[in-house]
């Protein structure tokens, strides 16, 4: 946990806290179904680790949009020609994505950030196999450099609706030892979802560690998957957030914590990154009536 | 940013706690303050309004808990908080050791409840202030809202009254959903209360039109941002005009130094900065030295002078702004400065 001055006089954490900085877009591309953004953000890249993300506000100094909205850094660039940049994936959803979706570059952003907690990476060299759904799979570039820092073989499975919702083949085939890809409808790769995918894909590559990133429904099978292997698995899941820095407890989940106490923890500080195994995924979206704190 | 053309003293006594500036956080906006150091330091605010707490955990409501509106957000989150336990072992103490003043806020579902989780907080470090949520279904009474009601709050009131030392002031958060608030503020204050936050959220509600069922796992919510605030501004320019001795913690929907200045003229001792801080972790900071300014081009030299100072007598004017700042350039003085009008009152022209 970086987040609250008890880090005072300790530099490592002081470096990791967020922080709020008046950005601006640096470019904008389409990608397939997304828009890839890049925004100059001093200070967040340099502070990121791979998992991380920052909330943005939306729509303008007169926007009547007041909630933040949160992204999963694609690639944190520290100070290079500019100063230093992240770059995120959006997708449009609604009113607050349709206008990053749409900004030029020039752009004031106010961005917050890194937030929440990062994968955690092996302590030794380990196979990876990165699990990816649509532009969840954004993230998940970032990770693997960290992997490869370590001497982790890193493989991917990335998988989507159809092909243009698919994020980050290309790049996964040059940098990653296997790459294997499927789509719902079979416009690109095998037809079928990862999770159908990922028995094969665990044996061809002997990984002995999954990470995934995507929607629910995706972590959940994934990670049902990896279970039955007996291999770890960590997943970044996508909650609703108002704030992403804690204040605001709308983006709960119920977590089994260390004690084996279920509690309803804050997506935003307590994760994104979870251990699939301490996540109650039946219970997803409600409170369990053994919750600390449940109405019996 | 201009600065304040002369400083203004901006300490303010809110119902006998001396802060040493009136913009705080609102309950539920900003947890206990911890998350919230980073981007405001709580030291820096005139106090940190803790979320909630109960006498025991709650987990709260099923998710989804919030949906966006227009300039606004609904929520039920159902009062998650770790229970009295945990907040008095982890949070107060975290506040108190970085220098930071603390009005907790507390509900229960009974009187009795509200009376233990009283006494339980009484003595607490950090502690300036109790705010007492009365906006909370009676387990009582049918599950009816204490806020509404003015006999039940008047009795929570009483007794959380009784259970806090004298030097602490007591402030009831009211409800805006009522037919007349001022009834309600005068039972509590008649009751004991030191003081009055107004005003909590009121009750909204959101429809999916692509599942065509409410958005929120709770069905409804309480509504709150800039939404809101020209009915928590009523509500504080009524109490103020029928209670001007009732000091008022002004809240709902501020997020820049204007609108907290436009509570402080409705009768406001101190404000709180709510849902912006979602949006801007730094808000309570900024609206801070935006109302400073504000106060300051508008002649005040204390923010204790302005407080109700919207409700004076036709053709009284108290304060005269001060000249605009002198151009920075010499060579082109600034269209202000040549505008300045010269019917202006001066002092003398008043009294």
């Amino acid at each position: 946990m970086t987040v609250g001055s008890s880090v005072q006089g300790d530099p490592v954490a002081e470096r990791r806290e967020p922080i709020q900085v008046r950005g601006e877009v640096l470019a904008r591309r389409r990608v397939g179904a997304y828009q890839l953004v890049e925004i100059t953000a001093g200070g967040i890249a340099e502070r990121f680790r791979p998992g991380q993300f920052v909330a943005l506000s939306v729509g303008g100094p007169a926007s009547a949009l007041l909630l933040r909205r949160s992204f999963a850094v694609y690639r944190a660039t520290p100070v290079g020609a500019f100063s230093g940049t992240v770059q995120i994936v959006v997708g449009v959803h609604g009113r607050g994505t349709e206008w990053l979706a749409g900004v030029r570059p020039g752009e004031p952003l106010d961005v917050v950030g890194p937030l929440g907690r990062p994968f955690r990476l092996p302590a030794a060299p380990t196979g990876c196999l990165l699990v990816g759904g649509g532009y969840g799979s954004a993230p998940l570039f970032s990770l693997a450099e960290a992997l490869r820092a370590r001497e982790c073989r890193v493989d991917f499975l990335l998988g989507a609706g159809s092909q243009d919702r698919l994020f980050g083949e290309l790049e996964a085939k040059r940098t990653a030892g296997a790459v294997a890809v499927c789509t719902d409808d079979g416009s690109v790769g095998r037809r079928g979802t990862v999770a159908d995918a990922l028995p094969d894909e665990i044996e061809r590559t002997g990984a002995a560690a999954v990470y995934a990133c995507g929607p629910m429904a995706m972590l959940r099978a994934v990670g049902a998957v990896a279970a039955s292997y007996g291999l770890p698995c960590q997943v970044a899941v996508e909650e609703s957030m108002a704030c992403g820095i804690g204040v605001c407890m709308t983006c709960v989940l119920p977590v089994v914590g260390e004690d084996g106490v279920t509690r309803m923890s804050r997506s935003c500080v307590d994760g994104p990154v979870f251990d699939h195994d301490r996540v109650r995924w039946d219970d997803v979206g409600t409170v369990p009536a053994d919750a600390l704190g449940a109405i019996s | 940013m201009t600065l304040a053309t002369h400083p203004v003293k901006m300490t303010t006594d809110l119902a006998g706690a001396v802060l040493p500036n009136p913009v705080l956080t609102a309950s539920g906006c900003a947890a206990a303050g911890r998350e919230l150091q980073p981007f405001a330091p709580v030291s820096a605010l005139g106090a940190v309004v803790t979320k909630s707490v109960t006498l025991r955990p709650r987990a709260g409501r099923p998710t989804p808990r919030m949906a966006e509106t227009p300039s606004g957000m609904l929520n039920s989150i159902g009062l998650q908080n770790p229970g009295v336990d945990a907040f008095l072992a982890h949070d107060l103490p975290w506040l108190a050791e970085h220098d930071a003043r603390a009005v907790v806020s507390i509900a229960g579902g009974s009187v009795a409840e509200y009376a233990e989780l009283a006494r339980r907080i009484a003595h607490a470090p950090a502690l300036v202030a109790v705010e007492v949520n009365i906006s909370c279904p009676n387990v009582e009474s049918r599950g009816e809202v204490f806020a509404c009601d003015p006999l039940a709050a008047s009795r929570v009131l009483a007794a959380v009254r009784a259970e806090i030392p004298a030097v602490v002031p007591v402030l009831a958060k009211l409800s805006p959903d009522v037919t007349d608030v001022v009834a309600v503020a005068r039972a509590c204050a008649d009751a004991g209360a030191d003081g009055l936050t107004l005003v909590n959220t009121m009750l909204g509600l959101v429809i999916d039109p692509d599942t065509m069922r409410p958005v929120l796992g709770g069905v409804t919510g309480g509504l709150s941002g800039p939404a809101i605030m020209p009915v928590a501004l009523r509500c504080v320019w009524q109490v103020h005009a029928a209670l001007p001795s009732v000091p008022i913690l002004g809240v709902g929907g501020i997020r820049t130094g204007l609108d907290a200045l436009q509570f402080v003229l409705a009768g406001a001792s101190a404000i709180s900065v709510g849902t912006a801080v979602f949006g801007d972790p730094s808000a309570p900071v900024r609206v801070l030295a935006e109302l400073e300014t504000a106060l300051g081009e508008r002649g005040f030299t204390a923010v204790a002078d302005a407080i109700g100072y919207a409700h004076r007598d036709p053709g009284v004017e108290l304060v005269v702004p001060p000249p605009p700042a002198p151009a920075t350039d010499p060579a082109r003085p600034s269209a202000a400065a040549g505008a300045r009008p010269s019917w202006r009152l001066g002092e003398e022209d008043l009294w």
